[in-house]
């Protein structure tokens, strides 16, 4: 991308999306972290205002989206710039999906904020941080073009799974030893799932990064940590 | 530059290549138009030849059929061989070469004749009809392959010339069919034609494909990426790079290639 093209506006619709996507990913991550920090304030106001935050995210993506398809109509972009509209368009969809995630943990935070602390939640803020972080790392590497930047993002996923799967672990031993606090325990195990979907999602940008920089895909067989998909209860201990 | 070695070897199906260049320079007086060109043209794919004016797309492909042993001052070194026989050999009959490797040109030149004479005169000079009911039966399967029969079936007696501008197009592909070829060379042949006769012409090179190996020289980098298998970029007489177009045109291995075509050029 170091030179220019010889329609100077081609270059400027390119740097719009750009601008577009960076937009929306710094949105994202602060609605993460919002969304945590009401949480673990139990700060029901605050929630509120991420959940209305989410709005930005989607119309951010709408008139990303617009843009693209104008692009691709009038430019008919080829090669690395192809690569580079199509990647904006995929990503901003994820954008706006990890935005719905941190949307819903905020829903979650303010129906916890009503009910009484239960313990297995402070373990949620560390995953939360760690997971902005992989959404920031991923944008920072989409802003600079860093497919390595990329790949250590995509390797981190494993912690996320890790943190989610000892998460699920400690939140079924809290619940059979506090039946009565069923509700609350499920509104912060579907919490650390978002937070994994998150992550998830923070991965496949990685994938698209990587995609749009070098032109080659990615080998498929990332780390995976999460195989509470498969756990039954009272059989933990034949796993491993 | 491009290396032959390393992308055609792996082409297990040798059967399948039509025409093969090696070492290919072309001189004209003192410029050096051709640098070394390597390439092999596939019997069963169309061929897109891309690259700024001046690149050298056009000289290497009228190298094919020998159209440049008409330009006085040029000189062809290397070699060119189509199915194996060298075709700069001195027993090589150009005029053979020139009906087995038929051309298309960028202007549409049907001859000042009847439709039906534009057809039957290549058959006709080289034999190939013993009858006037054979002939009449070239002229006909040549305007059909060319997807032109429907249009003028009723008026063969009319001028070629008197055609729109895609339809004379066709009249030349058809042309050029009627003589059995095996290879077709195209030299932009859509760049004075509108949108509709330009799709129509695409059709019918989709069409055509498998039958004869095409090598198309085009302008319009969508028309490559729509109409060929393979994509050679030509660069001040260099073949910067040869290869699948579905990869030249999403991630192209050079430099110079994906400025080219993502219109980055000088």
């Amino acid at each position: 991308m170091a030179t220019t093209h010889t329609v100077k506006s081609f270059d400027d619709d390119l740097r719009q999306l750009r601008s577009y996507i960076s937009q929306m990913g710094g949105l994202a991550e602060a609605q993460i972290m919002g969304a945590i920090e009401a949480l673990a304030s139990r700060n029901p106001e605050m929630a509120m205002r991420i959940v209305t935050g989410d709005r930005a995210i989607d119309h951010l993506e709408m008139e990303a989206e617009r843009h693209i398809i104008q692009t691709i109509a009038r430019r008919q972009p080829l090669a690395d710039d192809l690569r580079e509209v199509i990647s904006a368009l995929k990503i901003a969809a994820l954008i706006e999906r990890i935005g719905d995630y941190a949307k819903n943990i905020a829903k979650r935070a303010t129906a916890l904020a009503q009910v009484s602390p239960i313990q297995p939640v402070v373990i949620v803020p560390e995953m939360g941080k760690l997971v902005a972080r992989m959404v920031k790392d991923v944008l920072d590497a989409y802003a600079s073009r860093d497919a390595e930047l990329a790949r250590t993002v995509w390797s981190r996923d494993k912690h996320v799974d890790d943190f989610y799967a000892s998460l699920f672990r400690a939140l079924l031993t809290y619940m059979m030893e506090n039946p009565q606090q069923i509700t609350p325990s499920t509104h912060v195990l579907f919490i650390a799932k978002n937070l994994e979907r998150i992550g998830d999602h923070a991965t496949n940008i990685a994938e698209i990064v990587h995609f749009n920089v070098t032109g080659e895909y990615m080998e498929p067989d990332r780390p995976k940590g999460d195989e509470t998909a498969f756990s039954v209860h009272g059989m933990e201990s034949d796993e491993d | 530059m491009y290396n032959p070695t390393e992308a055609t070897m792996t082409v297990q199906d040798t059967g399948a290549i039509k025409m093969t260049a090696r070492n290919v320079n072309v001189f004209y007086g003192d410029k050096h138009a051709i640098k070394d060109v390597s390439i092999d043209v596939r019997a069963d794919e169309v061929t897109a030849f891309i690259g700024p004016s001046g690149c050298g797309k056009s000289t290497f492909l009228r190298c094919l059929n020998r159209m440049n042993d008409t330009v006085a001052s040029a000189r062809v070194t290397g070699e060119m061989r189509l199915d194996g026989q060298d075709i700069y050999d001195r027993q090589m009959d150009v005029v053979q070469l020139r009906a087995r490797v038929g051309m298309v040109f960028q202007k549409p030149n049907p001859f000042p004749k009847s439709i039906y004479e534009n057809i039957a005169y290549g058959p006709r000079i080289h034999g190939l009809a013993r009858s006037r009911a054979e002939l009449d039966e070239i002229v006909a399967t040549s305007l059909k392959k060319a997807g032109l029969w429907d249009e003028v079936k009723d008026r063969l007696n009319d001028s070629g010339t008197a055609l729109s501008g895609g339809q004379q197009q066709r009249l030349c592909i058809a042309r050029a069919i009627a003589v059995n070829p095996e290879v077709i060379l195209m030299d932009e042949p859509c760049s004075a034609l509108d949108p509709i006769a330009t799709a129509k012409i695409e059709e019918l090179i989709e069409e055509l494909r498998g039958r004869y190996a095409i090598v198309i020289v085009t302008h319009n980098m969508q028309q490559a990426a729509r109409v060929s298998q393979k994509t050679a970029f030509f660069h001040l007489g260099d073949l910067v790079e040869y290869g699948p177009t579905s990869e030249i045109f999403t991630n192209p291995k050079k430099e110079k290639t994906k400025d080219y075509i993502t219109g980055r050029y000088g």
